[in-house]
């Protein structure tokens, strides 16, 4: 009989690192992460720029010195790392096992057995293809995680001259990184009326070095044969229509995508997971475990975060709650109060609370908010419509994801849902 | 006067700052961002990363950083002290690789090893 592992953990980024640190702290022995990179660290290692850690370690890192202090962590441990493997199918066995199908150059095709599994594979870049830029084709297309993996890692520059689209995070970074090695960043496009990147990053990305960010403009042609030569850049109206007779060219050889993350979900949908078409994630309990008892997710592939930090804090939460289902046994499904949104409120993490799971007094709930709020109030409101927790924000935007602690003393009264909203303060409400 | 964003917290206050009248700040909205406002005006610093060139290990750039912050107005001419510099595996994490940027104290370290 082969080996069954207490936890296998898909995916060697901040997320699974975490996750297994804290099953191992938990006390689980037989642990082991597959990594399908040569090394483990995840996108932490591209991602040379540093602002990782202050939450977490209360210090500024980078991002491989963040997975650096990770991976230390994990030699400390029993967990085996696998590199180089690619898992393919996450699967059921008889009673209740788990079957991780997985491919590598030296083990070949495998099939591996585990009492849980952690599932923190991450996400993946928007492409061109998916948000369907008009234009011509040619090489200098990039997306903004790509072009960084090249520069950052494997030494090539890809452009000289570069207009961003989007002003994603990552986008911004890019801009000043590519500013630095000497490019020209000419502009960086954005289709919303705000960005979608932290204001830090705004500041000291683009503000540093005077590059303009055109809100509501977008990217309305491509030119070039062989290389792009220029793209043309427009206004768009609140529909988000690029506005005839607003059209800006820019010449420029590169054009990078900062246009969103997807959660990378093949093996959770594989698995007949629950999804939450919200979030592009699978729908989670209190404690990260999937609608498949004994599976849990945690990290970007649950929900894309702006902060490693609070990747890290909710995939420890993943590896706690792994442990205790091997060491105490499945949670009691039974009773859990659903987590409906309301008022511009995009998604909630988790959706479902099982409220006699919770180890402590409260319940961490992550959230984002699909527009911006000046002077606001979070209200969650039971099933009888009775408010049962509101917190005061004094600004909120869809790029800042929020965090609440509910009491779980009011949650044991909500009955079979509550309703998680945000609502402008009366004064200001105009 | 020149006008500045706040980076401190998500609330990103306009704040302007006024050189001629000894950067007195207007538009904060608590104390630390009164004080970020005349310190980014009168001696900007900034962390600047970026990487060097290393030989023998599993990549061929080894991230490296300042380990404290520079004068925003050197960044380009640290930039520069990179070039040309080869890293030999082994790497460790810490390791120094510019000593004393420009006169300033602080050195660009490896933040990786390799």
């Amino acid at each position: 009989m082969m080996k069954e592992y207490q936890l296998i953990v898909v995916g060697g980024g901040p997320a699974g690192l975490a996750a297994a640190c804290k099953a191992y702290e938990s006390g689980l022995r037989d642990i082991l992460i597959i990594e399908r990179d040569k090394e483990a660290g995840g996108i932490l290692n591209q991602c040379i720029h540093n602002g990782f850690g202050l939450h977490y370690f209360k210090e500024e890192l980078t991002g491989p010195e963040y997975a650096g202090r990770f991976i230390d962590s994990v030699r400390e441990t029993s967990a085996e790392v696998l590199l180089d493997t690619m898992v393919l199918q996450v699967t059921e066995g008889d009673g209740g096992v788990k079957l991780v199908h997985c491919v590598g150059a030296k083990d070949g095709y495998q099939i591996l057995r585990a009492k849980t599994v952690v599932l923190s594979m991450g996400c993946r870049e928007r492409t061109r293809g998916a948000i369907g830029i008009p234009g011509a084709r040619p090489a200098g297309v990039f997306t903004a995680g790509a072009a960084q993996r090249y520069l950052n890692m494997e030494g090539y520059m890809v452009g000289r001259r570069v207009v961003i689209l989007g002003s994603g995070d990552i986008g911004l970074i890019m801009a000043r990184r590519m500013t630095l090695e000497g490019a020209k960043v000419l502009a960086c496009v954005e289709v919303m009326p705000y960005s979608g990147g932290l204001t830090r990053n705004i500041v000291q990305c683009l503000e540093d070095y005077g590059i303009p960010l055109y809100l509501s403009h977008t990217i309305v042609d491509v030119v070039g044969r062989e290389r792009v030569e220029r793209v043309v850049v427009a206004k768009v109206d609140e529909n988000r229509r690029p506005i005839p007779g607003t059209e800006m060219t820019f010449d420029c050889d590169t054009i990078l995508l900062s246009v969103g993350l997807i959660p990378e979900n093949e093996l959770t949908r594989g698995a007949g997971i629950t999804m939450d078409p919200r979030t592009n994630g699978a729908v989670v309990y209190e404690n990260m475990e999937t609608s498949l008892p004994g599976v849990f997710a945690c990290g970007n592939v649950v929900h894309v975060h702006d902060l490693v930090d609070f990747v890290t804090q909710e995939s420890q939460r993943a590896g706690a709650a792994a442990a205790r289902h091997v060491l105490e046994g499945a949670a009691d499904a039974e009773g859990a109060i659903s987590v409906e949104t309301g008022g511009a409120v995009g998604y909630t993490v988790p959706q479902k609370i099982r409220v006699g799971n919770l180890p402590g007094k409260t319940c961490d709930l992550f959230f984002r908010v699909r527009r911006i709020f000046g002077d606001s109030v979070i209200r969650v409101t039971a099933e009888n419509g009775e408010v049962i927790a509101q917190y005061p924000r004094e600004h909120m935007a869809p790029g800042e994801m929020e965090h609440i602690m509910l009491p779980k003393v009011r949650l044991e009264k909500a009955g079979g849902k509550i309703t998680v909203s945000a609502e402008e303060k009366e004064e200001n409400a105009q | 006067m020149t006008q500045i964003t706040c980076i401190l917290c998500p609330k990103g206050c306009r704040l302007k700052v006024d050189e001629e009248n000894d950067y007195k700040v207007t538009g904060y909205s608590c104390e630390k961002g009164k004080a970020y406002g005349r310190d980014e005006l009168m001696h900007p610093v900034r962390v600047v990363t970026s990487t060097v060139r290393a030989e023998g290990g599993a990549h061929r750039r080894c991230p490296v950083k300042t380990n404290g912050s520079i004068p925003r107005d050197k960044m380009f001419d640290a930039m520069r002290l990179l070039d040309g510099i080869v890293l030999e595996s082994p790497v460790k994490r810490g390791q120094v690789v510019v000593k004393d940027i420009l006169g300033t104290g602080i050195d660009f370290v490896a933040t990786r090893d390799l």
